[in-house]
């Protein structure tokens, strides 16, 4: 044992270090099943109070569906609990082929990979398929977890601004010489709820030989018209060559990840991905239930569907309130607040009316760009959309900035 | 090498700096401060070994070396000498 009084005490300051810069985070507890209406206890010990959730990842509101439930304890009683086991030892079953499968046929690609969740698939693709010889071009608002990738891999790392082709196409030109040339980019960007212009980023990776990734975990289930992800919204199905996505989210909302697209690819990281090598298998319960998840979402679009009109519904009032928002039409509606006291502030009031939305601010979002993110689900009803609506509205005209542009809000509140 | 800072200074300007940024001069700290990370220096040292015809070896390109225009510009004179 090493952990003498100096040790901890240089801890000790680190932590009150990150409290002082008022970057400190809190869980709450939640004491009811994953939903639009939840249960909370927070601060610690605090009565439970229902609350509204606005900033949960549950996009289809499938994370507590019962046909989901019971098929994940169908699939604890049939393939029991845990492998005890990496899937290239002893850790495959059939349902995770299954699962392999119906992934691939979902998202239009060659073959797909089951990782133990996105943030590993992320971990593991770079180094698996590129060496030091090639160059990664990524945007410069990827997902943090893409970045820890991109710093694992050998090959060169460059960046473009983000979703500025002009700027994509001067890298690509750069970079010409390189033996192998891979994008990347977000799907959907998480805190801002754009789009990537998947289209043009194709036709440039067409022009210069360059491969293309895309992380559509804050896609896949409800973006295009049947809810395939970013590339179906784009008209560009099949012209991806590695999307990796998350069943942690819309799919379900438990765990796991894969990464997706070209055969030899998706092989490459079967041979070589160290998260998938030396990490456990998916649990047969979640694959049990993500399976289920995907005939759902086969089956009809009835959920992306009621997801996309909530989320069309919400921007709207937003906009007419006055809140200054980020322009997008995915179910990610960041409210522009620019300074981080003030999110913070606004998210408390929130939740004293009712309304669980969290305040982002930096190094989470740029300095002065501090935001609530509020994110719809298809759980939600209108009826929940109203009452979010009153209780932003009633925040917003205590805190004096409802019809205010970013400069007036700026002067008031600094950044 | 007359206007080598200035090449410089446009480039990181135009690559790193958005458009409601304060300006930078020739000494203001880039990676230190923030403006550039780590990262993306390697586009800067790819745009100045593709100008000036020099190779940087990555033991040169640290971050000290490219924290201002003014280091970075005597990193490339340093090389530019060397090729003849």
């Amino acid at each position: 044992m090493a952990y003498p009084e100096k040790i901890r005490g240089l801890y000790q300051e680190q932590i009150k270090g990150i409290q002082t810069a008022g970057l400190f985070k809190q869980e709450r507890f939640i004491h009811s099943p994953q939903a639009a209406d939840i249960e909370v206890e927070f601060p610690s010990g605090a009565p439970l109070k229902k609350v509204i959730n606005m900033c949960s990842n549950n996009y289809l509101g499938l994370s507590s569906h019962p046909e989901v439930v019971k098929a994940a304890h169908e699939g604890l009683e049939s393939r029991g609990y845990g492998m005890s086991s990496v899937r290239f030892i002893c850790g495959t079953q059939d349902i995770h082929r299954e699962l392999e499968r119906r992934m691939t046929e979902f998202l239009g690609t060659e073959d797909t990979l089951l990782f133990p969740s996105c943030m590993d698939a992320n971990a593991g693709v770079f180094e698996a398929v590129l060496t030091k010889d090639d160059v990664m071009i990524s945007d410069r608002l990827v997902h943090a977890s893409l970045i820890d990738g991109i710093r694992l891999c050998s090959a060169m790392h460059d960046t473009y601004k983000h979703s500025d082709m002009a700027h994509l196409e001067e890298k690509l030109q750069l970079h010409a010489d390189k033996r192998l040339k891979l994008v990347i980019t977000d799907g959907v960007f998480s805190m801002d709820g754009d789009t990537a212009k998947l289209d043009e980023m194709v036709a440039l990776c067409d022009r210069y030989a360059a491969m293309l990734l895309v992380d559509d975990s804050h896609s896949s289930g409800f973006i295009g018209k049947t809810g395939r992800g970013t590339h179906e919204k784009c008209g560009v199905m099949g012209k991806i060559d590695i999307i990796t996505t998350t069943f942690g989210k819309a799919l379900g909302g438990a765990s796991g990840g894969c990464v997706s697209g070209r055969r030899e690819l998706v092989e490459m990281c079967r041979q070589r991905a160290r998260p998938y090598l030396f990490s456990n298998t998916i649990a047969p319960v979640v694959v049990s239930g993500v399976l289920k998840v995907m005939e759902i979402l086969s089956a009809s679009t009835e959920r992306r569907d009621k997801l996309e009109k909530n989320a069309a519904y919400w921007r709207k009032g937003l906009t007419e309130a006055g809140f200054v928002l980020r322009e997008g039409d995915t179910p990610i509606i960041p409210v522009m607040l620019f300074n981080a006291k003030l999110s913070q502030d606004f998210s408390k009031a929130l939740y004293d009316e009712g309304i669980y939305a969290i305040g982002f601010f930096f190094p989470v979002v740029p300095q002065g760009q501090a935001r609530i993110r509020t994110q719809i689900s298809a759980g939600h009803e209108i009826d929940h959309l109203d009452r979010a609506l009153e209780a932003f509205i009633k925040v917003g005209k205590t805190f004096n900035i409802l019809g205010k542009t970013k400069p007036e809000i700026i002067q008031m509140y600094g950044t | 090498m007359d206007g080598l800072k200035d090449v410089i200074l446009q480039y990181v300007t135009k690559e790193y700096l958005e458009d409601d940024s304060e300006p930078l001069d020739f000494e203001t700290p880039l990676i230190s401060g923030g403006i550039v990370d780590s990262f993306s220096m390697v586009s800067l040292k790819r745009f100045l070994e593709n100008k000036y015809k020099i190779q940087i070896p990555d033991d040169k390109a640290t971050p000290e070396a490219f924290d201002s225009v003014t280091k970075i510009a005597s990193l490339v004179e340093e090389f530019v000498g060397k090729k003849g």
